[in-house]
C-alpha cells in the first residue's frame, strides 16, 4: 500500500478572540516588526498513513480531524497529503 | 468521581462529599463500570496533561461510555473545572473552554451568582446568591456559537455568572451551564476547595448538599 504524509493545520476560528496570537503582535511590534497585524496560533500536526491513495488518505485524516484533532467549536483544519516515494 | 491521569481534584472532590455525609468513590478511567452510583462528578485537574485540548483525550476514556450512558439516562453529573471541559469535548455540554483572555493561569477567588437552582448541584442555594469560590485554570473562557447563547440564556441554562469581574473572558460571563435535560452541569470553579470552615469559605458545601441530601430521584 502506498505511504502519504499527512499535515493537519488547525487553526483557531476567525470570529474567536485569539489571545496568544495578540500577545505574539504585540512581541513582534516590540521587536521593531511594526507592520504585522492580525496574528494567529495554532498548530500543524504530522504523521504518515498506509492508504489505498491520496484521496483515501486525505478522507481518511479529515475523519481524524472531525473526531480528535480539531474542535468544531474553536477550530478550523485544513489537511495537506502528499505521497512517499 | 472520575480519576484520568492526572486528574488532581479527585480525593479533594470525594472528601467534600464526604464533609456532607454522602459517601464518594473513585472510578479508574479505564474502568467500564461506575458501580451504580446515585451521580457522577468529574474533578478537576490536568486530565492527559491537556495534551492536543483540555478534556480532547480524556473524553475517549473507556469510563466516558458509561458516564455518558448515565448522563442520557437522567443521572446527574457534574463536570468541575476540567471536568467541565471533558464533558464540552465529550458533547455532554454545549461550547468549549479555550485560553483565558489575558493569557494567565488564575488562581483566586471569584464572585459568582447562582442563576439557576433548577439542578441537582445547585438545589441547595437560593437564587440569585453571590459566592465567592475558587478558580484555577488556563483555559476557562467559555464560547460557543451565537445560537446556542441565545439558547442558554433564553432556557435559563447558565447556572453560575461572573457577578463582579469576568476573570477570563468568557461569553455572557457565563461560569457554569446545565444541559437541555437540567441533570448534567459544568462549572468552573472549585466548590470542594470552599467547605471547610478552616479555609475561611463554606460557599462550596451546598453543590455537594443539593446532590448528596436531595430525594434519590
Amino acid at each position: 500500500m502506498p505511504r502519504f504524509k499527512v499535515e493537519v493545520k488547525v487553526m483557531p476560528r476567525p470570529t474567536l478572540l485569539d489571545p496568544e496570537g495578540q500577545t505574539v503582535e504585540h512581541a513582534l511590534h516590540a521587536l521593531g516588526f511594526h507592520g504585522v497585524k492580525g496574528v494567529r496560533v495554532g498548530k500543524s500536526l504530522v504523521f504518515n498513513v498506509n492508504e489505498s491513495d491520496a484521496e483515501n488518505a486525505e478522507t481518511s485524516a479529515r475523519a481524524m480531524c472531525e473526531k480528535l484533532l480539531s474542535n468544531p467549536v474553536t477550530e478550523d483544519f485544513a489537511v495537506f497529503v502528499t505521497e512517499i516515494l | 468521581m472520575v480519576q484520568f491521569p492526572g486528574s488532581n481534584c479527585d480525593e479533594d472532590t470525594v472528601r467534600a462529599v464526604t464533609r456532607v455525609g454522602g459517601k464518594g468513590y473513585l472510578v479508574w478511567h479505564r474502568d467500564s463500570e461506575l458501580q451504580e452510583p446515585d451521580a457522577v462528578i468529574v474533578p478537576g485537574g490536568f486530565a492527559y496533561g491537556d495534551h492536543l485540548r483540555a478534556g480532547a483525550i480524556a473524553r475517549f476514556s473507556p469510563i466516558m461510555g458509561a458516564v455518558t450512558a448515565f448522563a442520557n439516562d437522567g443521572g446527574p453529573v457534574l463536570g468541575i473545572c476540567n471536568g467541565f471541559q471533558v464533558l464540552c469535548e465529550a458533547g455532554l455540554l454545549p461550547g468549549a473552554l479555550m485560553r483565558n483572555r489575558d493569557q494567565l493561569f488564575l488562581s483566586r477567588p471569584v464572585s459568582v451568582r447562582v442563576e439557576s437552582t433548577e439542578t441537582p448541584f445547585t438545589s441547595a442555594y437560593r437564587k440569585d446568591d453571590i459566592l465567592s469560590l475558587p478558580v484555577a485554570h488556563g483555559e476557562g473562557r467559555y464560547v460557543a456559537s451565537s445560537e446556542t447563547l441565545a439558547e442558554l440564556e433564553r432556557e435559563h441554562r447558565v447556572v453560575l455568572r461572573y457577578a463582579t469581574d469576568n476573570p477570563n473572558g468568557s461569553e455572557r460571563d457565563i461560569a457554569g451551564i446545565t444541559n437541555q435535560n437540567r441533570n448534567v452541569v459544568g462549572i468552573m470553579p472549585h466548590p470542594e476547595r470552599a467547605v471547610d470552615s478552616i479555609v475561611g469559605n463554606e460557599a462550596g458545601r451546598a453543590v455537594f448538599e443539593s446532590v448528596v441530601l436531595s430525594p434519590a430521584h
